[in-house]
């Protein structure tokens, strides 16, 4: 039995970490969600792609790191401890996971040293209204290379420069690879939940688009990259969750009330130790993810849901009581707790919420009658 | 990562099945090896296989081979553990003795009782429980009030004890009392073997909710004891009862839900009907379904973590300790959850194996650590918290306040 990273993989963990401490402050994000035309953190982004990190599970042969996912996975930890205010999750986890499930030959040889290097800067257009998307509901049209329609609360897209969008081809579902800032294209910046993650309604007017994959069969890739991108964005949540505790556990054992500190009453201690089981549990499913995604095991689907929805719960957990437990302060504009606040909903918005992922859930422990 | 044996570990493996093989019939897949009650033929049997386990190098595998043990690696322990539980074996009722009452003695006891008494125990000849918890010293066990008082080169123990799980078919107890009210609570305790079949000795079978009765109250009306069965100092019981006590947290925390888990409940609701169709297309259902089992697979996969550190022979994490915080009340919840679906029928006791489960699963809730006191350990020696302020410091114990007489 060997659950659990390599040396070598938490030396690369702990690079991450002090990389992201020195150039990921949370000022950095501060700075991002306080600004007005700051879209995302652009020196730390271009940084990061120094580090090799937007291609590390790219193979060399496209211009990746080729680390593998087992390092991303930790890399993607590091990012939600640090709240980067990147756009790493859209143009890592899940456009280039779209092209790396479903490019030919020669588009991943264009696409994803692009990706890898950080001069592209992907998305992945879903929605079209509010709730869970349906294949049978695509309204944005792929015909002849031109793509019509539009895209909401796309994550990201205020930063993206490239999206992968779901469209409705004759054969049926499609997926197609667009340049935004091309011909045909507009984008309406929206306030978002944590505006250091900005997304964006996108608008396509008979724009220029490349298929993906083969026509009539971009659910199934959507569905295989979601699935991917759970896993990855649930290290994510799980980074972000447990720094949430500590900062929640520092201050409670700094603040004092009734002559002792508060983190010395049990009813705050009981609650901080249910945050913490929490997190423990989100961290032993996202390992079981890990190695499933890494091993393309069959246990990919439940194994992805089991660590989205633990991330998720576990996340959220830690920060609503983030905020209620450093009490009023904890609602100020001025204390960091907000953002921890923001990002666990954001993040649990972006790849659709914990119901949609346990619904998904049971279907995968009951597909093939075999409960 | 990986979830393979080392080749050690898969030939130590081979070997525990070679010897389970030989010896007894493995369990048909979903057969559970359950033995409802511990009557005498129950216990003779647990003996039997217990002393031929003995002979034959397969029991108290951590122990030292001095002792009648193995000398094995915690890790070779648990692959043995796996390995029995897909046999018919019958129950372990030795667990008490084996995980907590022997290291309690080769840690604190003379070589004289250590020779006495290791050997026996290992080998089920001789079963022991364990006499700590009162009715008024639960989760504060330190609270205790059966009190030992010198006579001549004996001891006279007086008072009452609570839970004790297989009193009834034990021949030794260790017990702890207090033999000095007047020092603080925590200083006047003290540690004996006693005999479970001396005169004075009297147990009453406690029954559950469940209508079960694993434990039982022992009653000590001027039971004599040699002071050659003192364990460790007089004054020391605390210290002493702290070993014991975490080898009960090392031996329960693998410990998995038991009873009926989340993939009954999948049957169950592909079986039921809500408005003419599957229960388990219904919303609702499917996201209970779900919530239990992200937790329940959380729990297995952190046992795997554990399992890493032991393999690589290193101490555990502390996210060992949090098996039971999450699964007793999760088995509750469960339980509660599959009733509900049953509807007007969850009323009748033999509708499914739910119905028992809600019945036993409070206990789980409260045996070898309450939820509660499990948060305040994660609270205290994990998050590094500080201990609510005590009322019980610094004065005599005689002079605390106890809620019983």
């Amino acid at each position: 039995m060997n659950f659990d990273f390599s040396d070598e993989q938490k030396l690369l963990q702990k690079t991450a970490r002090d990389f992201l401490q020195e150039h990921s402050p949370l000022a950095v994000c501060r700075r991002v969600l306080e600004s007005d035309d700051e879209l995302y953190a652009e020196d730390l982004w271009s940084g990061a792609a120094e580090m090799g990190w937007q291609g590390a599970a790219i193979p060399e042969e496209f211009g990746g790191a080729g680390f593998g996912y087992l390092e991303l996975v930790l890399i993607a930890e590091e990012m939600g401890r640090a709240l980067a205010p990147i756009p790493f999750g859209s143009s890592v986890y899940l456009a280039t996971e779209a092209i790396l499930a479903a490019g030919g030959d020669e588009q991943k040889k264009r696409c994803l040293p692009e990706l890898a290097s950080g001069r592209w800067i992907g998305a992945l257009a879903l929605a079209e209204r509010p709730g869970r998307p349906d294949p049978a509901r695509i309204e944005t049209r792929l015909e002849g290379g031109r793509l019509t329609g539009t895209k909401r609360a796309v994550p990201d897209a205020a930063a993206a420069n490239r999206a992968v969008v779901l469209a409705a081809a004759p054969e049926g579902p499609a997926l197609a690879l667009v340049d935004l800032d091309g011909e045909g294209v507009s984008r309406e910046v929206l306030a978002s939940l944590d505006p250091s993650r900005p997304g964006a309604t996108l608008r396509f007017d008979a724009a220029p688009a490349e298929p993906l994959g083969p026509a009539g069969g971009g659910w199934e890739i959507l569905e295989r990259v979601l699935r991917r991108a759970a896993v990855l964005q649930a290290f994510e949540q799980l980074g972000g969750a447990a720094r949430a505790l500590e900062i929640t556990r520092d201050f409670t054992l700094g603040r004092y009330a009734f002559g002792r500190p508060i983190a010395s009453f049990q009813a705050l201690k009981h609650r901080l130790a249910d945050v913490y089981v929490a997190v423990e549990l989100a961290r032993s499913n996202c390992f079981y993810g890990a190695w499933a995604l890494e091993q393309e095991a069959p246990e990919l689907g439940e194994a992805a849901c089991s660590a989205r929805v633990s991330a998720t719960d576990a996340f959220e957990l830690a920060t609503t009581e983030m905020i209620q437990m450093h009490g009023g302060v904890g609602y100020t504009w001025e204390y960091d707790c907000h953002l921890f606040y923001r990002r666990a909903k954001w993040l649990a918005a972006s790849l659709g919420g914990a119901a949609d992922w346990r619904d998904r859930l049971v279907g995968e422990l009951t597909a093939g009658g075999g409960a | 990562m990986d979830f393979n044996d080392t080749s050690e570990e898969a030939a130590f493996r081979a070997e525990a099945r070679a010897f389970l093989e030989a010896h007894v019939a493995p369990l048909e897949p979903g057969q559970r090896a359950s033995f409802e009650t511990e009557d005498p033929q129950t216990v003779e049997a647990a003996q039997h296989w217990q002393a031929l386990k003995k002979d034959n190098g397969w029991a108290c595998l951590t122990w030292p081979v001095e002792y009648g043990g193995r000398g094995a690696r915690p890790i070779e322990s648990v692959i043995w553990n796996q390995e029995e539980a897909r046999f018919r074996v019958p129950p372990n009722i030795f667990g008490i003795g084996i995980g907590m009452l022997g290291p309690t003695l080769m840690a604190h006891g003379t070589p004289e009782q250590r020779e006495r008494y290791l050997q026996k125990m290992a080998r089920g000849d001789e079963i022991w429980c364990q006499l700590f918890s009162e009715p008024g010293a639960g989760s504060d066990l330190a609270g205790l009030q059966t009190s030992a008082v010198r006579d001549g080169g004996d001891w006279r123990i007086n008072g009452q004890k609570i839970w004790t799980s297989g009193a009834h078919f034990c021949r030794w107890g260790m017990i702890v009392t207090r033999t000095d009210p007047t020092a603080e609570k925590h200083d006047g305790l003290t540690y004996f073997i006693v005999d479970m079949k001396a005169p004075g000795v009297e147990i009453r079978p406690i029954r559950q909710i469940n209508g079960g009765a694993n434990f039982n109250q022992v009653f000590f009306s001027d039971v004599r004891v040699p002071d050659a069965n003192r364990v460790d100092a007089v004054g020391n019981g605390w210290r002493v009862s702290m070993t014991t006590l975490l080898n009960e947290r090392a031996s329960v925390g693998g410990a998995g839900g038991g009873g009926l888990g989340v993939r009954d409940l999948i049957r169950l609701a592909g079986q039921l009907e809500i408005d003419g169709r599957p229960a388990l297309e219904d919303s609702h259902v499917r996201q209970r379904i779900a919530d239990f089992y992200v937790r329940l697979r959380g729990v297995q996969h952190t046992g795997n973590r554990t399992l890493t550190a032991l393999s690589r022979g290193q101490t555990p994490g502390p996210e060992a300790s949090i098996s039971k915080l999450v699964t007793a009340p999760l088995a509750q919840q469960l339980a509660s959850f599959a009733i509900e679906l049953q509807s007007l029928a969850g009323g009748e006791m033999a509708a499914s194996g739910f119905q028992d489960g809600y019945l036993g699963s409070p206990g789980m809730r409260i045996a070898a650590g309450t939820d509660e006191i499990l948060r305040n350990i994660l609270a205290e020696r994990v998050l590094g918290l500080p201990r609510e302020p005590r009322m019980d410091k610094g004065i005599p114990f005689k002079d605390i306040p106890t809620g019983t007489a």
